[in-house]
Parts: C-alpha cells; structure tokens; sequence
C-alpha cells in the first residue's frame, strides 16, 4: 500500500533547493492570533455551555419542548435514589446508560456526591449559575464571531483558505486518504518540507471544524434567540425549530470537543514544543531531521 | 485570585498555567466587578445588533395545531399576596391596572374596559430562560393602545411593570419596597411593539391562577422571564434606578440580562 502511494507533497513555495536547517515562517501572525483567540473561546463557550445545560437537562425536537411534552425529549439526564449514593445516567434515545461520577451525579469538591448534569471541574462557574454563565457564554459568542471573520476574510483574501485548508481533489482519492489514516495510525508525522503543508486529514478536520461545525453552533445558537428569530425568520426554520436547535447546539459542540481533545493529542504525539512554538511565533525550524 | 494579564505573557498563560490554577481563577474572576462589566458589555451589543437587524421583527405566530397540550407554569404558582388574594376571591371585578409617572393622564382600568378595546390574538412560542419552550395562543389588547390612552410625557423612557407576586416567598416583607416582588420592565420599543399585549386569555380561556390572572404581559421578543405576570400596576418612567434592586427587573436584579432578547 505504501509503495503506491504518491510521495509526500512539497507545496509550491518560492525557496530554493532543500538546505540543511532553516526558519521559515509556518503561520501568519493573524493566524495566530486568531487561533489562540478561538480557542481560549471555545474552552469558554463549552465550559460555560455546560453549566447552562445544567438548568434544563433535557433536549427535544421540534419548535417546543418541556417536562410537560416528554415525548419530545430524545436526551437527558438525571440521577436516581438512594439519594445518600445516587446513580447518574444519561438517557439517549430512549437507552439509558449508567454515567455515576460524570453526568447526571458527580463528586463535589467537598468529595459528596453532586446531582448535576455536567461535574464542576467542566463547568464555568463551576456550580451552578445559569446568570453567569449565560452572560460569559455571550460575550464569548461574540469574541468566536468576530474572531472567525477576521480568519475567514483572511483565509479567503489571502488564498490560504483554499490552498492550505480545504482539502485537495489530488488529496481525496481512496488510496491517499487510506495511505495518510495509515500513517496516522503508525504516528508517522510529516517532516522537513512536508510539514509545511497540511495532509488530508488535517484538512478534513479542520475544513470540518472551522466551516461546518463553528458555524453550525452558531446558526443555532442564534437560532435559540426570540430576538433573532424575529428579526431573522430563517434562523429557527433552518433547523425545524428552536428545540430541534439546542439539540443540533449540543450535538455540534460535541464535535467540537471531539476535535479539541484530539487536536491537543496529536499535537502533543507530533512534538509539542515545536507545534505550540510555531503557532506562537509563527515560525518553525526545517531540514536536519533524521 | 486575580490574574494580571500585563505581567503574564502569552506562552506563559497558554502553556505553563496549569488547569487548575487556571479553572480557580476563572471562577475568582467571575466575581470581579471590572470583569463582569466588561463581559456585560455583550448584553449592549446584542441589543444594538438586534435592534439593526430588527427593529420591528415580529415574533414567529403558529397556527391552533401546534398550540403545547400543557403550558408550563413556572415562577409563581399562586401570589400569597394577600391583595391579590382578596382581589382573585373576587373573580377580579375589584382588580383595577393602574397606569401612574410620566403619563399626562393616570389610569385605573378594569377587566372589562381592558377587554373592550381592539384585542389581538397571537399564537407565540414562549422561551424559558431555563432552556425549555411552549406554545400558547394569547389574547388581550396591544400596550401601545393604553400608552396612548394615558400619554407620555417627556422624559419617558421605560415602562416598568408592577406584579402581585413575591417570587422567592419574602411576603411578610411586604409592599413595592420589597426586593422578592416581582417586576420587570421594556424600553418603547418593545412597549409599541404591536405584538406586545397585556394577555387576558390564554387559548381562549381566562389566564388560570399558575400563568398570571388576572392579566400578563407578552413581550413575545424575549425570554420568559419578561413576561410579567399578576400585574398589578405600569408605571412610565424615566430611569430604571428607582425600581427593586435598580436593573430593571426581578431576575435582572439576580444576573440576568435585562435585554432578554439575547
């Protein structure tokens, strides 16, 4: 398989002939700053979202939902008696599962036991504030919104969009999207030239986060606006509904964290010191590998 | 524990703040005053983007067939006001909704007069705070009308919305002063908006004791809380100050946002 693989990619960039070790400059200082930007809101928005999950444990679909229309509930939590040791569970779809110690019941920082949907070290503020919380979750919304048009009107003026995210019609052919999840799996990561151009994978996921699943939470957030929906009638219509909203809300901040949990991982496998250097000052040291 | 951003950079705060370190400190600055104006400071923008966007929106109405089979009462179950109980035993014939401040002409209107004038039906969809939603058909005359009845004088700004009920349960407290009586209030914007009514009805049925008799504000562009119930007196005024805790507002008084169109 690896043998027909086609070769790593080097991306066209005006240098001259490979030399041995050089700086190059890997990422714009917008780019940057947006990033680090975008994830200390994200950390806040996911943080502060659950917490605001935590006043109404439940989701629908639909326009409305409440404890008085259970048969529109798909998801929620809870916990049952004895309530000296309560079990925590999360029902999906009508299948419960067990989550004691993480959803539905959790340790308190005091160590009893804690009936709230999402424990304290995940949330912000770590007990319950829905006013908080909301408020931080808004001015964060704002910063994510700001933030990312400032990225994709970079993205889209400077070309680096097209040519460094989105992934190549070259790139999504079966054997180099099977050859690149291969390599992955080996933790085999670009080096020297290659690594200054993103693999397929990479792409997908960030062209998935940052076009698909960013906006998404957005669309729905707004969408669970009485204000917005008013102004903007598309916003709940987009979605079936401002229940069916929260519900897509959560299910896209899920991939979000999802991809959080493994981009901080990858990062970590693929040589912290040089990946977190380079997307703080921008530049990164190629050739004299082994 | 408040974190000096001048004297931390960048790669320190990013990379060597441990977690927890860094999770006490946020829970510590959400108690900052400087920190929650500055976050407050969103509330403002999204009332100014709302208000470009859309100033004279109107709230999605649905038709009878999705209409929720319970509207869910939240917030007071029962005033125990003892006003409000006196004037309920009474079927509310004795229930006068006074309308007092900067108007040219103070007005005490009955039930009877409230129902006289042009009503509006609109089948809104209510949103808690909380996360939840029902819809409900509500009836009632648009505020605008008795506004106009009682006419602005200058300097108004806000209407404010006087109820019956100490949500939180502090009655014996007593009287306006009290900061558990319920209140809230909009700006002229919303109080002209034509979707904003004073409910007498809700799916054609007099409000029952749980959802506000003997009337209730709809606000239908904000949240739930807004929708004041059991009122009892609309006073125009020109600042919010005077008011319960000076927000505007039982729960904004608590944290929420005034501006619940969020």
């Amino acid at each position: 398989m690896a043998s027909t693989a086609p070769p790593p990619e080097i991306p066209a960039l005006d240098l001259p002939a490979p030399r041995p070790t050089r700086r190059v400059l890997r990422h714009h200082w917008l780019v940057r700053a947006t990033h680090w930007l975008n994830a200390l809101a994200i950390i806040m928005l996911l943080m502060t979202g659950l917490n605001i999950f935590g006043a109404h444990p439940r989701l629908y679909w639909g326009d409305a939902g409440s404890v008085d229309q259970r048969e529109r509930i798909w998801l929620e939590t809870g916990a049952s008696p004895p309530w000296r040791n309560p079990t925590g569970w999360i029902d999906i779809a009508g299948t419960r599962f067990t989550t004691t110690g993480v959803i539905g019941v959790s340790q308190s920082p005091k160590g009893t036991p804690n009936i709230v949907a999402f424990p304290h070290w995940a949330t912000l503020p770590s007990g319950r504030d829905l006013a908080t919380a909301r408020s931080w979750h808004f001015f964060f919304a704002w910063v994510i919104i700001l933030n990312g048009l400032a990225w994709l009107g970079y993205g889209l003026l400077s070309g680096r969009l097209t040519r460094d995210i989105l992934p190549q019609r070259r790139q999504l052919s079966p054997a180099h999207l099977w050859h690149d999840i291969v390599e992955h799996a080996k933790l085999n990561f670009p080096k020297g030239e290659a690594a200054l151009s993103y693999e397929v994978l990479q792409r997908l996921a960030y062209a998935g986060v940052t076009l698909i699943l960013i906006p998404t939470v957005i669309l729905t957030g707004l969408a669970m606006s009485p204000g917005m929906d008013a102004a903007w009638p598309f916003l709940d219509a987009l979605w079936g509904g401002r229940q069916s909203a929260r519900s897509v809300h959560f299910i896209a901040m899920s991939g979000i964290a999802g991809f959080l949990i493994l981009h901080v991982l990858l990062v970590l496998l693929s040589g912290p010191i040089r990946q977190i250097g380079a997307m703080i000052t921008g530049r990164m040291t190629i050739g004299g590998e082994k | 524990m408040i974190l000096p951003p001048t004297i931390l950079k960048r790669r320190q705060l990013l990379t060597a703040l441990p977690a927890g370190l860094m999770l006490t400190g946020c829970d510590a600055l959400t108690r900052n005053p400087t920190a929650k104006a500055v976050i407050g400071s969103a509330e403002q923008a999204t009332m100014r983007w709302q208000r470009l966007v859309g100033r004279d929106g109107l709230a999605r109405e649905f038709s009878a067939a999705d209409i929720s089979p319970i509207f869910k009462v939240n917030g007071t179950h029962e005033p125990t006001n003892p006003e409000w109980q006196r004037l309920a035993a009474g079927n509310f014939t004795d229930w006068r909704l006074k309308v007092t401040g900067l108007v040219t002409q103070e007005l005490a209107l009955t039930l009877p007069q409230l129902r006289a004038l042009p009503q509006r039906n609109q089948i809104t969809r209510h949103d808690c705070v909380e996360g939840w939603s029902a819809i409900g058909g509500w009836t009632g005359p648009q505020l605008s009308h008795i506004l106009k009845a009682a006419g602005l004088r200058d300097g108004a700004r806000y209407i404010v919305f006087l109820c019956a009920d100490d949500y939180g349960g502090e009655a014996s407290k007593g009287g306006l002063q009290s900061s558990s009586r319920y209140y809230e209030s909009i700006d002229l914007v919303d109080a002209f908006h034509p979707q904003t009514i004073l409910a007498h009805s809700l799916n054609n049925q007099p409000l029952s004791t749980g959802n506000g008799a003997p009337i209730r504000l709809r606000v239908e562009r904000q949240l739930g809380y807004k929708q004041a119930k059991y009122l009892m007196q609309i006073v125009v005024a020109e600042s919010l100050a005077p008011f319960g805790g000076g927000k505007g507002g039982y729960w904004p008084d608590r944290g929420y946002e005034w501006y619940a169109g969020t």
